[in-house]
């Protein structure tokens, strides 16, 4: 069923799109990556640690590009050098959850852009999000098993 | 295809719906078989939070290793093995 709601190709395969993405997304944090060693003082871990966290969400924003509401709104978070934070709050111990409006809003929390989605972009724009968010995840974890091998 | 305005459809939500399901891991997926849309919304939350705190706790891995190793030298096998097939 071909969807006339977004504007650029995810049409048939959405794989396809993630796949060039992959690379850039590969090659923008590994950049990162050897910037921030080589410019970090060897004191704060934590501090590096932040860095290699903002690499992380702006080499997902810049190959995604601007053909998407979640990594716009992520890019303009990074550029307006706004401290990166998600919701961790909403646990078990809260709230119990209601009806589907809940569970909405507090996905709109955790998509970045989400506030000013409607449920139906919303729900594409999380499927968008997560793809990439499994990329970048194991592509550190690459990264990180060839350091540590 | 009709030229109607794009309109937030039943058919519409349940296929996005099955289709953030199917992003869902296994283990995520078990339980939201009959796709009640309140709990795939919730089990989805949860997956993001989860991806979330994973790239929290890669950075403060990754960080922790950068302090310790030259990354030059693992430069070539980083490149390697990240294309790898």
């Amino acid at each position: 069923m071909e969807s006339k709601s977004s504007t650029t190709g995810n049409r048939d395969n959405p794989n396809r799109n993630l796949h060039g993405s992959k690379t850039m997304m590969a090659s923008h944090f590994l950049r990162a990556l050897f910037r921030i060693q080589q410019t970090s003082t060897s004191s704060s871990s934590a501090g590096r640690s932040r860095r290699i966290r903002r690499a992380a969400y702006a080499s997902m924003a810049y190959s995604a590009g601007t053909r998407r509401a979640w990594s716009r709104a992520l890019l303009r978070k990074l550029r307006s050098r706004a401290r990166l934070r998600f919701p961790r709050r909403l646990s078990r111990a809260a709230t119990p959850q209601r009806r589907d409006m809940d569970q909405a809003q507090v996905l709109r929390k955790l998509v970045p852009g989400g506030p000013s989605m409607d449920d139906c972009k919303l729900l594409e724009e999380t499927a968008d999000y997560i793809r990439f968010l499994t990329t970048q995840v194991r592509l550190m974890q690459t990264v990180m098993d060839s350091i540590s091998s | 295809m009709s030229s109607r305005r794009s309109r937030i459809s039943e058919e519409e939500i349940a296929e996005l719906l099955s289709k953030l399901q199917s992003l869902l891991p296994e283990a995520r997926r078990r339980g939201t078989s009959r796709a009640s849309s309140a709990k795939l919304l919730k089990e989805t939350c949860n997956y993001i939070k989860s991806l979330h705190r994973e790239v929290d706790d890669l950075s403060d891995r990754l960080s922790e290793m950068m302090a310790t190793m030259d990354m030059d030298s693992a430069q070539a096998e980083i490149i390697r093995s990240l294309f790898r097939p």
